[in-house]
């Protein structure tokens, strides 16, 4: 085997190597977008609840992705959950904006979706979204109905009232 | 009775002794490598050679075992995923089972049966036939002249390699659940894309393997050049070098998913 | 720092050359040697090997031979004893000084050691290549020139596994005096060779260390081919030197163990038994 040949192709094996990993970063990882998003800016946003939100989850607006999750800290204040949001540059959303925490499909994975008023004022940078709406929960869904369909039958003397005793009173039943 | 307890005690302490003492060994060994690995990269000749012969000559493997391993990831995660509903997530499915396990550690494997083995052979066989004591007398180092190179070699062929078995196997997944299956293109990529990010799955993957690529080239090039002497040493040590790298491929591989994935995992 | 370490080496070694003109190249004094403590290898041997001679040491297997090689090329250090090479200790050599040393030395290993990876032309070339900087044209005359003085110039290209074993032993000849050493070590240089390449490995040893000026050692236990060539003769056995002498005394020596050497006698002062109680007393262990 004569240098040329072997200098050949470990020149291949780098070339091809290297592109690998950047097909891996670029078209799998997807490493543009996130290029875009840095020059972004970000804000924050309380929910009551965010149920099973998680960092690095989607941020939705009109079902497009406009930005990302960054962070979730509880405030050990008014405990409350504390997202942050890392918004791109070109999505500029109004001072009226809601955001709510939405779930993909029955199971899926859970996202915010952003959706935008009318203010003319747009919300900048380390600003707080005021109006939110919490995580969904199914397991309160649940409750409330049993709820509702206890109350309506008149053979339950006490009507419960927190979360946990509706599903007590239908084991009675 | 107290005899053979004491006696078993007395085995456990010498093999304890044993395994410090050649973890002592192979300590003071990596550093004398690090220290004479200046050479290597002034004289790039010897590095390139080693890379065809540790990188180049383990690319069909890893490349047909990359592919097949995306196809069976594929049509196995199509079963599962049909019941819930969420075939779309076929690619998220393939590209993180291979960004952050699959291709770091099959790579790891297959590169510690392929190349570490040979390493560990040749060495050893350099050994046996006095060569490395020659280059000694010739007041050559061998620490630099033959083992330095294929270390880094090793450490830099396993990463690329890894990151080629991860793109055929994205590849083999891509042709079986779009061309085989049916799956939608643009969901197959478009669903992998949004989960898979690019600094937290891939890069971490690629750390991985670097992780593995020093410690399997380390514990190639160790076993040869500890080898005992003959014909049977060194059969043991080609031995003893994949076993070695696949148990620390593994438990490496386990220390650091925790490291590193365990965030996602609990919240 | 650096500096001044070699300077310090360089004036010794100026001082030594100075002074050593007439006293020997090597010598080692009551020199012993083990692997463990419990079983020593050598135990204090003396020997001297004058400047532009070849001298033999001679001995059963394992008695130690080769042992002696590596103390005089620095791989192991002498438990006790001094190892002197050109007026200086072997042991009180730094890092560097000792690779100066192995420089100026050459040694041929019992199989060659050649490497196996690279061609006979390569193989010769790369003590000078590692060594020095000169131009590849003047590299290649030089190998050409190295491989001419063993006949095997027409080798050039081959790799060593398509050489025969006294072919091979001439390459590594080559490449053992491919930088022209002042002193040269053979370890068995004649082991598992036929009659003819024996005898011409043998004349290339005693040329080439008249041609150049080197000074010798050859360890080995082929007793007619060193009769032959060598100017001086060390029997060791067991850790000792036990007999010496030039080629005629050693011919004509009455010394029981040369005798028995010489003669390849089975048994005298090395026994033919290894040592163990007398048959009858192990016979009658056995049965109660």
């Amino acid at each position: 085997m004569n240098k040329r040949t072997i200098d050949l192709w470990v020149g291949i094996f780098v070339a091809i190597g290297l592109s690998a990993l950047f097909f891996l970063a670029l078209k799998v990882g997807n490493l543009l977008n996130f290029k875009e998003e840095r020059n972004g800016y970000e804000l924050m946003a309380r929910f009551e609840n965010i149920g099973n939100l998680k960092p690095r989850a989607p941020v939705k607006s009109a079902g497009v992705v406009v930005g990302r999750i960054e962070k979730i800290r509880l405030d050990p204040k008014t405990y409350e959950a504390e997202v942050r949001i890392h918004l791109e540059n070109q999505y500029q959303f109004s001072r009226d904006t809601i955001a709510t925490i939405y779930t993909n499909g029955l199971l899926g994975e859970q996202f915010i979706g952003l959706e935008a008023g009318g203010d003319s004022e747009y919300l900048k940078d380390e600003e707080s979204i005021k109006k939110t709406q919490s995580a969904i929960q199914i397991e309160k869904l649940i409750s409330q109905f049993m709820f509702s369909q206890a109350q309506k039958s008149p053979d339950t003397p006490d009507a419960p009232t927190g979360n946990a005793a509706p599903a007590a009173g239908v084991k009675k039943k | 009775m107290i005899d053979g307890i004491t006696h078993w005690l007395i085995g456990l302490g010498a093999s304890v002794r044993a395994g410090v003492t050649r973890l002592g060994f192979a300590t003071r060994f990596m550093i004398a490598v690090f220290k004479a690995s200046g050479p290597t990269f002034a004289r790039p000749r010897l590095l390139i050679h080693e890379l065809y012969h540790a990188g180049v000559l383990s690319l069909i493997i890893v490349l047909m075992s990359g592919l097949f391993i995306g196809m069976v990831l594929a049509l196995q995660g199509y079963e599962t995923l049909v019941r819930f509903g969420a075939t779309e997530a076929m690619g998220v499915l393939v590209a993180l089972s291979l960004v952050r396990e699959l291709g770091p550690v099959v790579a790891g494997l297959l590169f510690a049966s392929r190349a570490g083995s040979a390493i560990t052979a040749e060495i050893g066989l350099m050994k046996t036939t006095e060569q490395l004591a020659a280059m000694e007398v010739m007041a050559v180092d061998p620490v630099a002249r033959v083992v330095a190179p294929r270390f880094w070699a090793g450490v830099i062929s396993l990463p690329l390699l890894a990151a080629l078995f991860s793109t055929l196997g994205i590849y083999g997944g891509y042709l079986v659940a779009v061309k085989l299956i049916g799956i939608d293109n643009g969901a197959f990529w478009g669903q992998m894309q949004a989960a898979v990010d690019w600094r937290y799955d891939v890069g971490n993957g690629v750390i991985k393997s670097v992780v593995f690529a020093c410690a399997v080239s380390l514990i190639a090039v160790f076993e040869g050049f500890d080898a005992t002497p003959t014909a049977e040493g060194v059969s043991a040590a080609t031995t003893r070098t994949v076993v070695t790298s696949a148990l620390v491929i593994l438990a490496l591989d386990f220390i650091l998913t925790v490291f590193m994935f365990r965030g996602s995992a609990v919240g | 720092m650096f500096s001044s370490s070699a300077s310090n080496g360089a004036t010794a070694e100026a001082v030594g050359s100075g002074v050593n003109n007439d006293s020997p190249t090597i010598s080692l004094d009551n020199v012993s040697f083990g692997y463990t403590k419990e079983r020593s290898i050598l135990s204090g041997i003396s020997l001297k090997v004058p400047r532009g001679k070849l001298v033999a040491v001679m001995g059963g297997s394992g008695c130690g031979k080769t042992t002696i090689l590596r103390l005089i090329c620095g791989q192991h250090a002498a438990s006790t004893g001094t190892v002197n090479v050109n007026g200086q200790s072997i042991a009180s050599m730094s890092r560097d000084e000792l690779f100066a040393h192995r420089r100026k030395l050459g040694m041929l290993f019992q199989f060659g050691a050649l490497f196996t990876d690279m061609t006979v032309f390569d193989n010769i070339a790369f003590p000078i290549r590692e060594h020095t900087d000169l131009p590849e044209v003047i590299i290649r005359d030089l190998v050409l020139m190295k491989l001419n003085a063993v006949g095997l110039r027409g080798t050039a290209l081959l790799k060593p596994s398509e050489l025969s074993g006294g072919m091979a032993r001439r390459v590594a000849l080559a490449r053992t005096i491919a930088l022209d050493p002042e002193l040269v070590l053979y370890d068995e240089p004649f082991a598992g060779l036929d009659p003819i390449s024996l005898s011409v490995v043998g004349q290339l040893i005693r040329k080439l260390n008249d041609a150049l000026g080197m000074t010798s050692v050859l360890v080995t236990h082929d007793i007619a081919e060193s009769l032959k060539i060598v100017d001086y003769i060390y029997f060791v056995s067991e850790g000792k030197v036990v007999a010496e002498g030039d080629v005629a005394s050693i011919k004509t020596s009455n010394d029981p163990f040369v005798k028995q050497f010489v003669n390849g006698e089975p048994d005298g002062p090395v026994r033919f038994h290894y040592p163990a109680p007398p048959l009858t007393e192990q016979f009658a262990e056995a049965r109660p």
